[in-house]
């Protein structure tokens, strides 16, 4: 009997765990009874019906986002029917009297044409119409018309007109934000192709200089380096995809590092150690390399000894951790910060803070670098990338 | 049984596997090696990792164990979990890996783009978890207490502390390592003992024994009941007696019992003398097992078979700590071979415990009195090699048992752990991990202590039931099906997997009653998997207008091979 009462308790707490997960999830702070005089309540009342259609028009203005919100833009308005349209369709009809489509349509040309609104009586034979007058409002983002806002009524009413050009004009104000938003999307795509592969002028340079100093002494050599070279170009200059995973990322610096090897020969030690379960990992095309370049530059900047560098990939359930460590110049910490803020551009190139930035772009900004250093300690980079990330393929 | 050699052995697996989990075989290479270091997982050595993530306690004790008490019916079970993996390579593999989603609640939000369902989802991959890890500290439990004598608590909580303490202090750093040698380790465990008790068993002659023929005790042999039972004779029974028989107390007496019921009290030792069949217990009194599946089984034992294989060949793809090991595999052509390499290495695994159940019914009969039925491969070495060498053989199987319980339970309290910190507990880091880890192992230590034993592969096998209801429809409709929508998903996991999931409870609660209603509870896959389907499909189609944009994007994605869509892409 104990193992009966056992066992249901087991089989009832994940139901009571669901049970409050729905609740939580599903309370909304309704009750606003109580709270101020009935006038204040109205307002409130009144906000919060605007704030819960804003959020399906912030994604732009079609038939779903417009099913959304049609309703709450009724309530709002205190109409029998509402009705927004495009240029060519009538997205949706809230309410009463949809046999009234076809001769909307028709009134429709003119407002958006003009850009100005129009109440106009409606022609019905059916005796008992609860709608015989109707108010469009064109719905303008930067001056230029997206769609109507029409309102119908029983009867004539310059009340229903007023309020009529009002919720037009608000929700103008939430396509205009939809607009800001998709520029947003655009600006960060970009961003993100602009920033993507940025090798610097000055390693192809020097490679090709270091080659050219091998063409004569070892030519079998040379034609080696000329292939590791042609592999990391190919590699970088590659068109399709924003992405990579991190086996690829880590032969094009294979190729790098074979490259920089030939310019500083010994004094150069790289080790690696990298778990084999994150190689199939995805993450951002060419943004480890910046960080081992950045490593190298800084290992062998004002000195004359050896430098390490280390390279580690370990697994960490849902995400990768890569560490790349160097035990060379180190930075001030405070120049450090005021470069991944953009404030001021470092000597060579834009490497950390566009790793950094694009790594944010794409994961968000739980994910951007980690960076411990200071003067002559060397440099530890860290970065935890998701197995997983949607969009990321 | 003697322990000096079992608790050593059962001691290094136990600190082999933290110590390779935490230190990890470190890789440390300079670039010269550097196609080396970054080489990546072979199919072989993936398959080699899942297969050790997936043979569990289930497939070590418990399939010997029901084929012991039950027969060659009960073969389905191993059948059936090797059946799993054709499935998995047919349907899904290959999609699943090129969707590049890591644990099932990605998959879901990769196909279905919806925050919901991806809850939803992760709901189940923690609900079938558990389910999953209970019957590993169960039978962690039953090891340690065959082996020692210890409570029967103490197993479950030796494993759940090592798993949490390895998992939580960063995970295991090279688990594909770790794994890979736990397989061959569980391999070894099984088959090297095997051969001994088979050249045992041909030096005494080769003895048979049909198994519908009642079991006989081939020596004299003690019985010492642990709970009390009721004996149900068909003739009459001399036996000697230590301890409370029919509430009569008896001192080393010889007694024959009549035809009919007798209560045996918990503390007796029965003496059985040579060549006496093994008495029949009464259902429901055998204290240790449970007796819904076996009583439904011996009534409908064609609904029950089907029932099971069903759940078996559909609820193996559903397994979150079986699917997290394919993204490993660096594209979905290696992932088509590693579960073909799979099935080839459990194959050959699966073909040792029935052999265990066989010589269990000859040597061990006395489990079907007192129901330990698990604890068969662990006994069997001492019994029919006996000596040393018995005592070796048994340390052997004994670590082996406890490989199968940390690598699955550890591979299961990662999965259950990253869903809880990802999707259930508010971000906050890794000390967040920690908790997931620690919450992921307390409900089934939890449930272990306060539920009653089923057989483990039974328990196994209900956890199948819910994941092939919920996560197989999900998974084959996402893969190919165009039309499935979001709440058509939510509607099709909750409708099957959670009816699944209260049968599984009621059977595991031990409600009473007996008859059709009672069977379906006891195997639900047979009704819970098309239920979870045809929900799915029509509310699918009920709200066409939810088909997630770019579906036919993504289901190219997961079904053009990687080389084409780098080529489409370009």
């Amino acid at each position: 009997m104990t193992g009966f009462l056992a066992g249901l308790c087991v089989a009832v707490l994940p139901l009571l765990a669901a049970g409050f997960w729905l609740g939580r999830r599903t309370a909304r702070p309704e009750s606003l009874g109580g709270l101020g005089t009935p006038v204040e309540h109205a307002t409130f009342e009144t906000l919060h019906t605007a704030s819960l259609a804003a959020p399906p028009l912030r994604a732009g203005l079609t038939e779903e986002t417009a099913r959304r919100s049609a309703r709450r833009l009724r309530t709002l308005l205190g109409t029998d029917a509402l009705c927004l349209t495009d240029h060519e369709n009538l997205l949706v009809w809230d309410g009463v009297g949809d046999h009234h489509r076809a001769e909307l349509m028709e009134r429709l040309a003119g407002p958006l044409e003009s850009g100005r609104g129009e109440a106009f009586r409606l022609h019905c034979e059916t005796p008992d119409c609860p709608v015989r007058w109707a108010v469009i409002t064109p719905l303008t983002v930067d001056d230029r018309v997206h769609g109507t806002l029409v309102a119908c009524a029983p009867r004539e009413s310059a009340v229903l007109v007023r309020a009529a050009g009002e919720v037009a004009r608000w929700v103008s104000v939430q396509l205009e934000l939809a607009d800001l938003d998709r520029s947003r999307t655009r600006l960060i795509e970009a961003e993100i192709r602009a920033l993507r592969a940025q090798i610097s002028p000055h390693f192809i340079f020097n490679s090709l200089a270091v080659i050219a100093s091998f063409v004569r002494t070892d030519p079998e050599r040379a034609r080696e380096l000329l292939l590791e070279f042609a592999d990391f170009t190919r590699y970088s200059f590659r068109r399709h995809g924003d992405f990579t995973t991190l086996a690829d990322e880590l032969h094009a610096i294979d190729h790098y590092l074979a490259l920089v090897r030939a310019r500083f020969g010994d004094r150069l030690t790289v080790t690696l150690q990298i778990a084999p379960e994150v190689l199939p990992v995805t993450l951002p095309f060419l943004c480890l390399q910046p960080l081992v370049e950045n490593a190298v530059k800084h290992g062998l900047e004002g000195k004359t000894g050896t430098c390490r560098i280390q390279i580690t990939a370990q697994d960490e359930g849902a995400q990768a951790l890569v560490v790349i460590e160097d035990d060379g110049a180190g930075m001030d910490p405070v120049l450090l910060r005021r470069i991944l803020a953009g404030e001021t551009s470092p000597s060579g190139g834009i490497g950390l803070s566009n790793v950094d930035d694009r790594l944010r772009q794409v994961y968000g900004d739980d994910h951007g670098l980690v960076i411990e250093t200071a003067p002559g300690a060397g440099m530890k980079i860290t970065a935890r990338l998701p197995k997983y990330q949607p969009g990321v393929h | 049984m003697n322990s000096s050699y079992a608790v050593p052995a059962v001691a290094l697996v136990v600190v082999a596997t933290v110590l390779v989990g935490a230190f990890g075989l470190r890789i440390s290479r300079t670039t010269s090696d550097f196609y080396v270091a970054s080489r990546t997982v072979g199919p072989r050595l993936n398959a080699a990792a899942i297969s050790g993530e997936y043979l569990s306690a289930a497939s070590f004790l418990g399939i010997a164990g029901l084929v012991l008490v039950q027969g060659p019916d009960m073969l389905w079970y191993p059948v059936g979990y090797t059946a799993g993996y054709l499935v998995l390579l047919l349907f899904v593999a290959a999609p699943l890996r090129r969707s590049g989603a890591y644990t099932l609640p990605d998959f879901a939000e990769a196909r279905l783009a919806s925050q919901q369902v991806r809850r939803l989802a992760g709901a189940f991959v923690v609900g079938v978890g558990w389910l999953y890890l209970l019957p590993q500290l169960q039978g962690a439990g039953l090891t340690l207490s065959v082996l020692t004598g210890a409570p029967d608590a103490l197993g479950g909580l030796i494993v759940a502390v090592v798993v949490v303490a390895t998992v939580a202090a960063g995970g295991m750093r090279s688990i594909t390592f770790v794994q890979a040698f736990q397989y061959w380790l569980k391999l070894t465990a099984l088959l090297v003992p095997a051969l001994f008790l088979v050249l045992a068993w041909q030096r005494a002659g080769a003895p048979v024994h049909a198994f519908d023929e009642p079991a006989t005790f081939r020596t004299q042999r003690a019985v010492d009941v642990r709970d009390t039972l009721s004996l149900r004779l068909d003739r009459r029974l001399t036996v000697t007696v230590t301890g409370t028989v029919d509430g009569h107390p008896h001192r080393d007496a010889r007694v024959t019992l009549p035809e009919g019921t007798h209560r045996i009290s918990a503390g007796t030792r029965l003496t059985f003398a040579q060549g006496t069949r093994v008495p029949a217990t009464d259902r429901g009194t055998n204290g240790g097992m449970s007796t819904s599946l076996t009583e439904s089984r011996e009534e409908r034992p064609l609904y029950a078979t089907y029932g099971l294989i069903l759940a078996t060949f559909l609820g193996t793809m559903g397994l979150p700590h079986v699917v997290v090991r394919f993204y490993t595999s660096p594209h979905g052509v290696a992932a088509r071979r590693t579960t073909v390499a799979v099935l080839a290495l459990i194959g050959l695994f699966y073909l040792l415990p029935p052999v265990y159940g066989a010589l269990g019914r000859l040597y061990t009969p006395e489990l079907t009195l007192t129901g330990e039925t698990d604890a068969a491969v662990l006994l069997l070495p001492d019994r029919v090699v006996g000596g040393l060498g018995g005592d070796l053989l048994g340390a052997l199987v004994a670590g082996g048992a406890f490989a199968a319980f940390l690598s699955t339970a550890s591979g299961l309290t990662m999965a259950v752990a990253g869903v809880l910190t990802q999707d259930v507990l508010p971000a906050r880091g890794v000390r967040h991990f920690r908790l997931g880890t620690v919450l992921a192992m307390a409900v089934p230590l939890a449930a272990s202590v306060l539920v009653g034993g089923l057989p483990v592969a039974d328990a196994v096998g209900l956890a199948f039931a819910v994941s092939a209801s919920s996560f197989c429809p999900l998974l084959v409709l996402g893969i190919w099906w165009r039309r499935l929508t979001p709440p058509g998903a939510a509607a099709g996991m909750l409708a099957g997997g959670g009816s699944a999931f209260c049968a599984v409870a009621a059977t595991m609660a031990d409600l009473p009653g007996t008859g059709d209603a009672h069977a379906l509870l006891a195997w639900p896959a047979l009704w819970s998997v098309p239920l979870g389907f045809l929900t799915m499909i029509l509310v699918s189609l009920a709200t066409p207008g939810r088909v997630p944009p770019g579906t036919a994007a993504i289901l190219a994605r997961f079904h053009l091979p990687e080389e084409l869509r780098a080529e489409v892409k370009a």
